[in-house]
This record gives structure tokens, C-alpha cells and sequence, in this order.
């Protein structure tokens, strides 16, 4: 068993940080790899990007959001319970660089993403603009952790009721326009977010990166459950990414492979609702 | 000349059939198909063999089992006799008697098969292992002295287990690296339920574990540790990590909700136990009308295990004729029984799907004939112009063969490979360029059977104990 030592709920219960004890992993990853958890033994193979490791610990975190049975049934393991499986480090690191100036923008859960890649940007000697999104001020994660690692931090939410009202977009187009020199683009959160964030990359024909998160099974290229079409390409994100040169990615195709299993994960997600009522965790 | 006396003339015992599921019944659920011999019908189907003294089908073999000294111990009812002599040469009995092409191999050769069927030999060592599982007493084979020499395995399938099995009885320490959550390799993702129990292979595995073999699973070799890093702690390395690549048909529209690589959809069902969804997690997309593409052992079971998720018609398009099948004739014959329908001399253009909700209609295909010989020795397929027509569909399984997987070769500098990408290595001991370091099974060959893997993690663990042994 791969166990729990710390956890905590973010974003009024939605999103969880897990610190596990996986010391062979915590040795090997970098930032922009993945690893792939399994709670029990009827459990689904799910992929989750590291949000941190410490490696003198021997611990990973990973940071996600409860969206469907598998993750509502992450929520559930306690400090000192823990997951059955967990694989990694796997895909490929993020490929780190002095390029001078990089904007790193972040939505949802995928800030816990961005985070460690900003901040080996950082280290690297780059001037870091980060722009972070949420729906709202209470959904908003790690905003300490990206303004530490970040030359400056703007912050944007949906609804206004912190830093910007709006998108991440307005932002990032507004930062480009201003710093001309920018030589980078990291954009990582949901599937729209990311495919309009490369939209204005592109008119400003600054180079960008993005992480994908299609489904997969088993995370060493075997499958090809995750493959995305990349520059006109077959690629699989598992061992070619998950990181892509956002302008080369084929947007429409992932978002309609993510919705394989809509049906599927409805019939399984209330079953467990049923399972678990009354008492929403939630509330907990 | 006294063999002119002549015995008096024994009756002709019959080939003994395993008794089965009715196809009907069993194209619908998951349990294995045949339910194996009984004592009576093994030692009835032994006593068929006339125990040559230069065996011809122990050269079919390729970790030449002493297949009529076994033999001999159904007759005499010595089930245990049967199994150690078994273990001698196989550590995966209960695996090989199930899923060998017996047909190309021992049992090709076996001299009754001249004139008669040959001896059932895949269904006695079927029964001697079956037996020994559920009835026999708690024995293991004996080992050698500690040696002190540790050797890696990478990869618990075929291949990694025959090194384990073989190096562990002669006294060596053997840990074994998985990729995957749990030991078999393709016994486990890839093979069915109904052909082969995953109880089975976790039976046989832990048989291994008894015998001292440590299993690692959940072990990227490549990423959590590289083979470099295992030279350091090791003696030797042993690579049976497999193919592993899906190959998909490059035609356009294969991106639509429903089109599976053959390794995705056997991988749902069978290590994830998708057909048990939603008592199980992991979905599989359950097809009314599925298509394979393909006409091997995969896609034989790809077809098969679409009618047991329920599809109303499950067809294997294929793109010779029926003479041209690679699987075993075995596997045809029970896909037909069940129903699985054959589109044969059918050459798949591009699958159609609906853009709104990205899932699989249908697929376009072309009519095909037999042309001249090929390279190969069999007769090319030609298109028939203007024979187009659609297959509606909802589901497909791309079951073309597998390529070879770049993740552990790609970060192991020193290995050698070949302009496929699969890892040279000399095809008497397994060994590839780099010191110390051995492979064998798909990652060398390419995809090819469960029996052509083990029989070259034989040779591997022969050289490997050579190598520690005497030092080449």
C-alpha cells in the first residue's frame, strides 16, 4: 500500500491534495510527469500529473479534482489509509530552459500542474509572469505556492469576486501585448481553457506549452487509449507527452475522446452516490 | 526373428475430447471454455501413446518437455509423477497446455498423427497441472545450493517467468520487474478469462513466489529505474518486457469514440475486469455490432469476448481468405461455433463516425481476391475496384500485431536493435550487445506466441547460468 501521510481539502471540498509515500517515485520525478494511482483492488487506473515531490521525505503529492466515482472514492482514503497502486514516475519531463521571459497560466486543478513547472522556470534564471484562474475566489488553489514562484502572479476569476473578472485569456493577451519579448507560453487546465490560451498564443506566435490529460489504461504507451493527434500525428500522451506544443494539438478530437465514457461514468458515479447516502462526504 | 510373434491386436482408443461449454451457452459468459479431463479420460488418452523411444514430438517443443515420460505417469495414474516431470522443463504447465499451438507443434509431430489423430499432448499436461492444483499435495520441485548471484528479470510474462522458474531452481536469487499491477504479461492483459483463468496464472505465479522468486509489480523499467541502475545491483539482467506497441490501421477516422487497439480492449476486460462493470471500475465500450480487424490469436479473442460483453453481431474482417488465418485452428473453430461472423478477403478504407458525438457508425470497406504468391508463400490479396461497402458498426478492435515498445529500449544505451526497434540478441543464448544483459520473447522477435517466449527465456536462463556459473 502506497500510504496517505497528509491531506487536504481544497476549494470547499472539491479538490484534495494527497501527500503519498512512494519513495522510489519521489527519487526519479520531475517536474511534468505523472503517475498512476489505483485505490483497490476493482479500482480504475488513474493518471494524475505530480504537484510536488520531496524527495528526502520520500513523498509525492498529487492534487485533484472530484469529478466521477474513481476520484470521489480518492476522497475518501484518510492520513494512514492509502492507495493499493501507484506507477511512476511516467511520461516525460517538462523540458526546462533559460529562455528569459515565460508566462505560465493555470486554471482549475491545473495550477497544481503548472506549479512545479513554474517554478523550475524560476530556478532556471527565466522572468516568470503567471497568470491563475478559478471560478470563483473559493475554488482557487496553491495562489501562495504560485506567487512564490513566480515574478509576478495575476490572479482571475469568473465571477470577479478575486483579482480579475474574467478569463485567463484577457490576461495572458494583455501580458503579451505589453512584453513583447515573452519566448514562452505554459498553459495548463481544462481542455477549452488550454485551446484558447493557444489561440492568442498564436496571434502573438509565442511558443507554447500545454499538458493533456486524455484517458488512459496503462501508461507506458501499450494501449493507446490516450493517443491525440498532434501536428497532424498519432501521438500517445503517456510516453510522447504529456506535454505538447499546444499550437499542434488537435483540440476538438481530445474533448470528444475525454467524453468516451459519459454514460459509463454517470451509471458508476451514482451507484457509488447511492452507496454512500446519506451523508454527503462533502459535508464532511 | 521372435517380434514375429505378434501381440494380440490392442482395440483403437479414439482421440479423448475434453468435454466443453455448448457454444451457445458459453459465447455468453466468461468461464472457460473446455473443462479439461477427468482422471479416467486422461489416463484412457495417455494409454494412446506408444512412448517411442526418440520422440519425435519432444523436438516440437521448445523447452522440450520429456513429453512420453509424462505421459507414462497419467497412465500409471501417478499424477504427481506427471507434474514433476512437467516442472523439470516448464514452469508454466497448467499456462502452456492451454494456450500452445500444440497442433505446429508436439502433437505435428507425433507419430499416431500419421494415420490417426495425434495424442491429445496440450490436453494431458493441461490435466496433470489442473490436477496437481486442485487435488495434489503441497510439493515443490527441489533447488540447488544458494549460489549467491542475483539476476533481474524484466517483465512477469512468458518470457521473464520460464528465466525466473529456471534460475531460481538452480540456486540463484531472481527478482522480477512489472511494468503492469499485477505478474503474467500478456497471460494476464492480454489472453481471455474463457481461454485461460487469470486464477491460473496467478496460481502459477505464485508458485514461483513459493519457490523464492521475488515480484515486483508496478515496476517501470525505463522510468522508476533504469536497466543501468539494476546492473548495479545485479549480476545479470534478463529484458522479456514484450511487443508492446499498439499498431493501428493508419486509415482515417480512427480517433472515433469505439475503435480500440486489440491491447486496450483485451487490457479493459482482462486486467481491468472492465466486463464486470460497474462492480468493477473501468468501462469498456459495449458494442452491439463489433468489428476485428485481424485474423490471429488476438483477434480471435477480441471477437470472442465482444459477443460475451454482448454484441448482437461480432465479425472478424480480414483481408485474406480463410486458409490464410494465423490463429490456431483451435481458436477458428471455437470463434465459428460461437457465431463470430467472417468477412474475409475484406480490406478496411476508413471508419465513419458521427462528428457530433465523435462515436463509431460504421466502416468502409473493399472487396478483396487472391492474386499470386507473395514473398511470403501466400497469395497476395488484390482490391476489386468499385466493390466498396460499409459495415455498420459501433465498435471496433484493431488486431494487426503489435510493434515493438520504445520506453525501456530508448533508455538503455549499449542495447543493439534492429530497424524495428526490437533488441538484437543471439538467438541461441539471448544475448544482446550490452554485458550482462539478456532478452528474449516479443521484445526480440516480435509478436509470436506464449510457447516461442518461454522457449527462449529457456535459453536465456541456460546462458545466464552459464554466465554466473563459470563467468561466459
Amino acid at each position: 500500500m502506497f500510504e496517505i501521510v497528509e491531506r487536504q481539502e481544497m476549494a470547499q471540498g472539491t479538490i484534495i491534495s494527497n501527500w503519498i509515500k512512494a519513495p522510489k517515485i519521489a527519487a526519479k520525478a520531475k517536474p511534468g510527469q505523472f503517475v498512476i494511482l489505483r485505490a483497490n483492488e476493482k479500482g480504475e487506473r488513474i493518471p494524475l500529473t505530480m504537484a510536488d515531490t520531496d524527495p528526502a521525505k520520500g513523498l509525492i503529492n498529487i492534487i485533484y479534482m472530484v469529478v466521477g466515482k474513481s476520484t470521489a472514492l480518492f476522497k475518501t482514503l484518510q492520513v494512514g489509509q492509502g492507495y493499493l497502486d501507484v506507477i511512476g514516475p511516467l511520461g516525460q519531463p517538462t523540458h526546462l530552459e533559460k529562455v528569459g521571459k515565460v508566462i505560465c497560466v493555470g486554471g482549475g486543478t491545473g495550477i497544481a500542474v503548472l506549479y512545479p513547472i513554474t517554478r523550475g522556470l524560476k530556478q532556471m534564471g527565466n522572468y516568470v509572469y503567471s497568470v491563475v484562474g478559478a471560478r470563483s475566489k473559493d475554488l482557487l488553489i496553491l495562489e501562495d505556492q504560485m506567487k512564490a514562484a513566480s515574478d509576478e502572479l495575476m490572479i482571475c476569476t469568473d465571477d470577479g469576486t478575486y483579482g480579475h473578472k474574467g478569463f485567463v485569456t484577457d490576461k495572458l493577451r494583455e501580458t503579451l501585448e505589453k512584453h513583447k519579448d515573452i519566448a514562452l507560453a505554459v498553459c495548463i487546465g481544462p481542455v477549452p481553457m488550454m485551446k484558447f490560451c493557444c489561440k492568442v498564443t498564436k496571434e502573438f506566435n509565442v511558443k507554447t506549452l500545454v499538458s493533456l490529460n486524455p484517458i488512459m489504461v496503462d501508461g507506458t504507451g501499450m494501449c493507446g487509449c490516450c493517443r491525440v493527434k498532434v501536428g497532424g500525428q498519432m501521438k500517445f500522451a503517456c510516453v510522447d507527452g504529456p506535454e505538447f506544443e499546444g499550437h499542434e494539438v488537435d483540440w476538438d478530437e481530445l474533448n470528444l475522446r475525454l467524453r468516451s465514457y459519459v454514460a459509463e461514468e454517470k451509471v458508476s458515479f451514482d451507484q457509488f452516490k447511492g452507496a454512500h447516502a446519506p451523508g454527503c462526504s462533502c459535508s464532511r | 526373428m521372435t517380434e514375429e510373434v505378434k501381440a494380440p491386436k490392442k482395440e483403437k482408443i479414439p482421440r479423448q475430447k475434453m468435454p466443453e461449454q455448448e457454444p451457445k451457452v458459453r459465447a455468453r459468459n466468461f468461464e472457460e471454455v473446455p473443462h479439461g479431463y477427468t482422471p479416467e479420460l486422461a489416463q484412457k488418452e495417455a494409454e494412446r501413446c506408444i512412448q517411442c523411444k526418440d520422440p519425435r514430438c519432444k523436438q516440437g517443443c521448445p523447452v522440450e518437455i520429456e513429453i512420453p515420460q509424462f505421459i507414462a505417469k497419467i497412465k500409471e495414474g501417478d499424477f504427481e509423477g506427471a507434474i514433476r516431470k512437467l516442472w523439470e522443463k516448464n514452469s508454466l504447465p497448467a499456462v502452456c497446455g492451454r494456450v500452445c499451438p500444440q497442433e505446429v507443434q508436439c502433437e505435428g509431430l507425433c507419430i499416431i498423427g500419421k494415420k490417426d489423430e495425434p495424442v491429445a499432448i496440450g490436453n494431458l499436461e493441461r490435466f496433470a497441472a489442473d490436477h496437481q492444483r486442485l487435488h495434489g499435495r503441497d510439493v515443490l520441485p527441489p533447488k540447488a545450493d544458494p549460489t549467491g548471484k542475483k539476476v533481474a528479470v524484466v517483465g512477469a510474462g512468458p518470457a521473464g517467468l520460464t528465466v525466473a522458474g529456471d534460475l531460481i531452481l538452480k540456486g540463484h536469487e531472481v527478482t522480477i520487474f512489472e511494468a503492469l499491477h499485477g505478474p503474467g504479461g500478456v497471460l494476464l492483459y492480454g489472453i481471455p478469462e474463457f481461454r485461460l483463468p487469470k486464477a491460473i496464472v496467478a496460481q502459477e505465479c505464485n508458485f514461483l513466489e513459493r519457490m523464492g522468486v521475488k515480484i515486483e509489480v508496478n515496476s517501470v523499467i525505463g522510468r522508476s529505474e533504469t536497466v543501468d541502475e539494476l546492473l548495479e545491483r545485479f549480476d545479470a539482467v534478463f529484458l522479456g518486457v514484450g511487443a508492446g506497441l499498439p499498431v493501428f490501421l493508419k486509415i482515417p477516422g480512427e480517433h472515433f469514440i469505439g475503435v480500440y487497439s486489440a491491447n486496450e480492449y483485451l487490457t479493459r476486460s482482462n486486467l481491468m475486469k472492465a466486463y464486470e462493470f460497474p462492480a468493477y471500475d473501468t468501462p469498456i465500450v459495449k458494442g452491439k455490432n463489433v468489428a476485428t480487424f485481424g485474423g490471429g490469436n488476438v483477434a480471435m479473442d477480441g471477437a470472442r469476448t465482444a459477443l460475451r460483453l454482448g454484441a448482437d453481431h461480432s465479425y472478424i474482417i480480414y483481408r485474406r481468405s480463410h486458409d490464410e488465418l494465423p490463429a490456431r485452428s483451435a481458436e477458428v473453430h471455437h470463434a465459428e461455433e460461437e457465431g463470430v461472423e467472417f468477412l474475409l478477403l475484406t480490406n478496411p478504407l476508413r471508419f465513419l463516425g458521427d462528428d457530433a458525438t465523435g462515436r463509431l457508425t460504421g466502416v468502409e470497406c473493399l472487396r478483396q481476391e487472391l492474386g499470386e504468391p507473395d514473398a511470403s508463400g501466400r497469395r497476395r490479396p488484390v482490391p476489386i475496384p468499385g466493390s466498396e461497402f460499409v459495415v455498420d458498426i459501433d465498435t471496433a478492435v484493431i488486431s494487426i500485431g503489435s510493434g515493438s515498445n520504445p520506453l525501456l529500449t530508448k533508455s538503455t544505451p549499449g542495447l543493439s536493435l534492429n530497424k524495428w526497434g526490437y533488441i538484437v540478441a543471439d538467438p541461441k543464448t539471448g544475448k544482446t550487445m550490452k554485458p550482462r544483459v539478456w532478452a528474449g520473447g516479443d521484445i526480440v522477435t516480435g509478436s509470436a506466441t506464449v510457447i516461442l517466449a518461454m522457449g527462449a527465456g529457456r535459453m536465456a536462463s541456460n546462458s545466464i547460468h552459464d554466465y554466473l556459473t563459470y563467468g561466459w
